[in-house]
This record gives structure tokens, sequence and C-alpha cells, in this order.
């Protein structure tokens, strides 16, 4: 497969402003309430150090965990199977299906099954899938990927959903409202989970001691399709093993707070055991994850609780929309993770970043993700997979700001130039800054005129060197 | 080998060098919390109600408060309603219950959230298929915070333990949450000390 160009798919989606300008809000907002919720709580940062912590001890016993998890969950009853990959586990997924004439699955959130493409796997072999999340289903309806992992179609004006719902539902299209929306898809998903002889849920967490899986969701969903129909299968990516109960607690009072501002969902849901007559089975997937724990580097990105936070934060994100990355996860932490899988395919996404650090500073699990970033980017020098105009624009940048002297001229010269250059030697293709949006006013000085002559110890100092 | 060994032969052969588990504390406040404030102050922020007081005439209240309401589930001794979560043998028929009527044995104030299990429910989609929901809580069973709240055993014990915080409501057209979603449309808290019957 070809490597993934996230900046001009990011061009396309900045052509039309609308869609940027409606992202940017949306996500800044969150953004503003996170920070609202964390300084709410008092031990915040407490919290993420216990959350980081919590989650490293676990991936250094993780074989641990996950035996101990296995073993509880089999003796409340519950069938667990374990997967190597994505073909793997949708094998498992269609086998328990057709040996029992499921025709028809009802399906909550998952990124590990969007990971698997394990729709598009069961629908080729018959089984109807029904996605029962609102923005999930908003992007199955119009046959494109979430564009972000708790907001699936945070990309699209409510005015696409009313859209993409008359087609879809034969709903009013003139009605943009919200409410309105979540009628249509209330009335129409419904009947779906009666129908429905099975239904699939990922999982936020999984824990050890009791063999409990816990789904977090706002909607009711994932109740819905583990309790109405007596078969119900669970996806869980390894990484997802907490040791302890207790341990839930500080995750929990991260997780909503960091993606959305609100203290709690309206479900958190733990599943111990099959639920009255029924079946349940749980599918450990690796998928990479194994092997990921052996990069000195990049294991940490393990620890991730898929709050979006760093994507919410992202400037890069918030105005290129997440269907840009071209991958499963996006942003700043689909950035980490996604060359894990293919380094090739996705060896521009490292690229896709300005390093300012706001996603770690966000990350509930204290994820060093701008680090990550930058050691993606030397892999790729590494292997070889920069692109010749990126790789000499960056020895020359790289010239300049390890030089002092050779920044200052660079610094000094280039504000006049700006100030008398015309539109179109500024505004070219080879100037990136300038495609939409203006460059701004050169300063009368530089940064390091005005500190010479308003620091005069400092300046004479640098006079006798 | 099987695929399970495998694995965890690979997760064996990469995970880093061992870290020490923290200890995590309970995270009380220093000055005192009125939990019943806080918890109806959170609840709110996720459009649950709460009623302060039982009200003296139940079914008079019922009877306002959901007007249109044909079918009420009660699964609890406090009142009778007109069904009972057993008359729910096939789960996916609690969707002709309007109003669902649950004690929940715990209270989160910090999030405005109850507990509820397959001990309260008896049939768990009485919960989410009824239109609406009214959960009786004892004002006393308000724990401060989510730490107090996994130490309950149902965590330990039920098959299925939830943490309720609002009706179900959807964030995903805008950001903000809107309800419906594809659970109950309201969600009432009456705090209700256990000793009270009417």
């Amino acid at each position: 497969m070809s490597v993934v160009d996230q900046a001009k798919a990011a061009e396309e989606f900045m052509e039309d402003q609308t869609h940027e300008q409606h992202l940017d809000k949306l996500l800044w907002m969150l953004r503003v309430r996170r920070d609202e919720a964390a300084r709410r709580v008092p031990e915040w940062e407490q919290l993420r150090d216990l959350a980081s912590e919590i989650k490293e001890h676990t991936l250094s016993n993780l074989a641990h965990y996950l035996e101990m998890f296995e073993s509880r969950a089999k003796a409340n009853g519950v069938i667990v199977h374990w997967a190597q990959d994505a073909h793997e586990h949708n094998e498992i997924v269609y086998k328990i299906l057709s040996d029992r004439g499921v025709d028809m699955l009802a399906k909550s959130k998952s990124m590990l099954t969007e990971e698997c493409e394990t729709t598009r796997f069961l629908e080729n072999r018959g089984i109807r899938v029904a996605e029962t999340d609102l923005g999930e289903r908003i992007q199955q309806l119009d046959d494109q990927p979430p564009s972000h992992i708790v907001g699936p179609s945070w990309h699209k004006t409510p005015q696409d959903v009313a859209a993409v719902f008359a087609r879809a539902y034969g709903s009013d299209k003139e009605n943009a409202d919200p409410a309105y929306l979540a009628g249509v898809m209330r009335a129409n998903t419904r009947p779906i989970i009666v129908e429905a002889k099975a239904g699939m849920t990922g999982a936020n967490f999984a824990v050890a001691e009791t063999g409990a899986i816990v789904t977090v969701t706002n909607e009711g969903n994932a109740d819905l399709v583990a309790n109405v129909p007596k078969l119900r299968i669970c996806s869980v990516g390894l990484e997802k093993i907490v040791p302890k109960t207790e341990h839930l607690a500080v995750f929990i009072r991260l997780l909503t707070r960091s993606a959305t501002g609100y203290s709690i969902t309206q479900y958190t849901s733990h599943f111990r055991a099959p639920r009255q007559g029924g079946e349940m089975h749980v599918i450990l997937v690796d998928n990479g994850r194994s092997s990921r724990l052996g990069m000195e580097k990049f294991w940490p990105s393990l620890k991730c609780i898929r709050c979006a936070a760093c994507m919410n934060t992202c400037p890069v994100y918030r105005r290129s929309g997440g269907l840009s990355y071209g991958s499963t996860y996006m942003g700043p932490i689909g950035i980490i993770l996604m060359p894990t899988f293919d380094a090739r395919r996705y060896s521009e996404l490292p690229f896709s970043s300005t390093l300012n650090g706001s996603c770690t500073n966000v990350c509930p699990v204290k994820i060093n993700i701008h680090e990550q970033i930058y050691a993606w980017r030397e892999v790729m020098e590494e292997k070889g997979q920069i692109q010749l105009a990126k790789k000499v624009a960056m020895i020359a940048a790289g010239e300049v700001l390890s030089n002092p002297k050779l920044y200052r001229i660079a610094a000094a010269s280039a504000d006049p130039s700006l100030s008398i250059l015309p539109r179109f030697a500024i505004y070219n293709r080879l100037n990136a800054w300038g495609k939409h949006r203006e460059i701004p006013q050169p300063g009368k000085e530089t940064f390091h005129d005005w500190y010479r002559k308003n620091r005069s110890q400092a300046g004479s100092k640098e006079s006798q060197q | 080998m099987n695929i399970r060994d495998v694995i965890l032969e690979s997760v064996r052969k990469h995970q880093p060098p061992p870290r020490k588990l923290p200890e995590v504390s309970l995270f009380h406040s220093l000055q005192e919390v009125d939990r019943k404030a806080l918890f109806t102050a959170s609840l709110r922020e996720l459009a649950g109600e709460v009623v302060a007081e039982a009200p003296a005439d139940f079914a008079e209240f019922l009877r306002t408060r959901f007007p249109a309401a044909k079918t009420i589930c009660s699964a609890v001794p406090e009142y009778a309603g007109n069904s009972k979560p057993d008359d729910f043998t096939e789960w996916e028929a609690a969707g002709e219950i309007d109003v669902t009527i649950v004690r929940s044995p715990l209270g989160i104030a910090e999030t405005g959230s109850v507990l509820l299990s397959e001990e309260e429910f008896r049939v768990n989609t009485i919960g989410f298929l009824a239109h609406d929901i009214v959960i009786l809580l004892d004002p006393a069973d308000i724990v401060e915070n989510l730490h107090d709240a996994y130490t309950h055993p149902h965590f330990q014990n039920k098959a299925y333990s939830l943490l309720m915080s609002g009706p179900s409501g959807s964030a995903d057209i805008g950001g903000v949450s809107v309800h419906p979603a594809q659970g109950v449309m309201t969600l009432t808290v009456i705090f209700w000390p256990r000793s009270i019957q009417h």
C-alpha cells in the first residue's frame, strides 16, 4: 500500500473552511472543558502519576495478569479466546456467530474492531453488522471510518449528519438539531438491537483480579448489546488489563474528564459473567501489541486509555481532521501507534506534528507522546523513509538552528525581507506556512536585539565573549 | 504450541523490567463534604434529576411526573407498580415498560452515579429499555468518591455492575451531550431512606 500523505489529505479538508473551523472550535471547547475539570480535582496530577505507574507495572508483568484474567473469567463462566492478529480475531468472531446461525450483529464502538476491520470481514461473509453508537452509525451510513476515537463523526457538522440521516432514514434533511437527530437514531437503532441475535462490544478495561470487562459509554448502547441478545462477544486488546478493581477508580476519574470535561459518562459498566441464560465470549487480541512491548522507546504508548485528549489539543489534528491520517488511530497517539503496524505506509505521519508537547501535557497516563513522535522521525531517517525535499530542508534548518551566529543573521534578515518581498515570492508552493494563512507582520527588531538593548549586563557579557 | 501460549511467550519475551505497583489512597477531601448536595449537583450536570425527599403520595408523584405512563415496573418493596421485573422473562420485552422503579445500594457524590446490578434489576434490561427510570437512594448510602465506590462488594461478586450517571445521552453531534440516546429518556433519583414505607 502507498505511503499515507497526511498533509495532502489535510489540505483537501481545509479547502472547505466550514469544516476546519467547525472541528477546531468543537475540539478546543473540549480541551478547555478538560482543563476546567482537571482544575476541580485537587489530586489531578497525583492521579496522572498513579495511572502511569499502574499501567507501567501491569505492562511489565503483563503475562502474569493476562493469565490471572483468563483464569478468573473462565471461573465466572466466560469463554476466553486468544488471537494473534486481526485475521485470527475475525475468524473467531465469524465462527462463534456462524456456528449459532447468527446473521445480524449489533455492535457498540470498539477501536480494536476498527483496527481488525471486523465489520467488513463479517459483511463479506453474509453477516449484517449494525453500529449502535451514534457517531459510529453516522460514519457507517456514510461509508467512512471513524475520524476521532471518542467522537467518530465530529468532523461532520450537524447539517452533514442531517443529510446522512435523510438519505438513510428519510428524516428531515433541513433539521440539524442534534436532539432531533439523536431521536432519529434512537427510533431506528433500538429495533435493530432487539432483533439482533448477538451483541459485540470492545473494552475500556479488563480487571485481572475479577475477570471483569469494563465499558464506558454515554448512550448505554454497550449495555444494550451486551444484555439484550443472549450471545455476547467482547474484543479486548492485551494492553487493556488493570490489576485490581480499586485501580479502576484512578482511570475512571481521569478518562471522561480528559475526553470531554464531564466527570464521568452516563454508563460505566462492569461485566464479570454472562447474563442469565446467556453466553459471553472474550477475545484477547495481540495484533502487534506484544512486539510493541519490546520496543524500548515506544512501549509506553501501550499505556493509552483512548481518551483522545491529545487529539483535542493538537493544532495539526484540530485543523486537518482525523480522516486525513488515513489510519485507524489518528492525531498524536495515532502518529506513534500506526508506524508499529506498518512503518513504510505510515512513515510520513510522525511529521504531522509541531512537537509543541501539548499532547504529552494533557495525557492522563503520562505518555511522552511528543518525544516518541521525535523518536519515530529518527527511526524513519534510519530506515531511509524520509522524502528528499524534507531531508534537505531539515539539514538546512539543522545547520541554522545549531549555529547561533547563523541563526541571528537568518532571523535579522528574514523580517525585513518579509516586509519588502512581493506576495508571489512569499506565498508559493515552497512555503508551507503561507498556505491557507497570512504570514504575520514581522516585528521591528529581533528578540536578541531587544534583549541586548534592554538587559545591558547580559549584553555587555555577551560582547565580551 | 497453541496460540495462547505463543502470545504469552511473546509477551514474556518482550515485557519491560518489572515496575512497582503503587498504593492508591482514598483521596478523601480534607474539608467536610456535603454528599447530598454534591451528588445532586454532579447528577444535574449529566441531566439527571434529584428529588430531595420521598413523596408523601408516591402514586400521585408518578402520575404527575409521567402522565402518559401505562406500564410501571417496580423492583422495590416500597411501591407495587403494575408489573414486576420477572414479568419480562424475554429480556427484550422490557421495551414495553414506561417507568422502571429500582433501589440503588450506593450513590457517589463526586459523579452523581448510582450503582445497580442484577440483584437490583433482576432483569437487567428494565434499566435501559424502559422509557424512564426512577431510582430510590438512601442518602446514607452516598459515598464521597469513586475510590470509596469501588470497595463495594458488587464489583467482586455480581455478573453485571453498572454505575449509572444520568439518562442516556450522546455528544457525538457537536460535542455537547443531548438526549435521548439508546437508553432511558429521563433518570430521577429520590432520596428515600430504607426505613420509610408508604
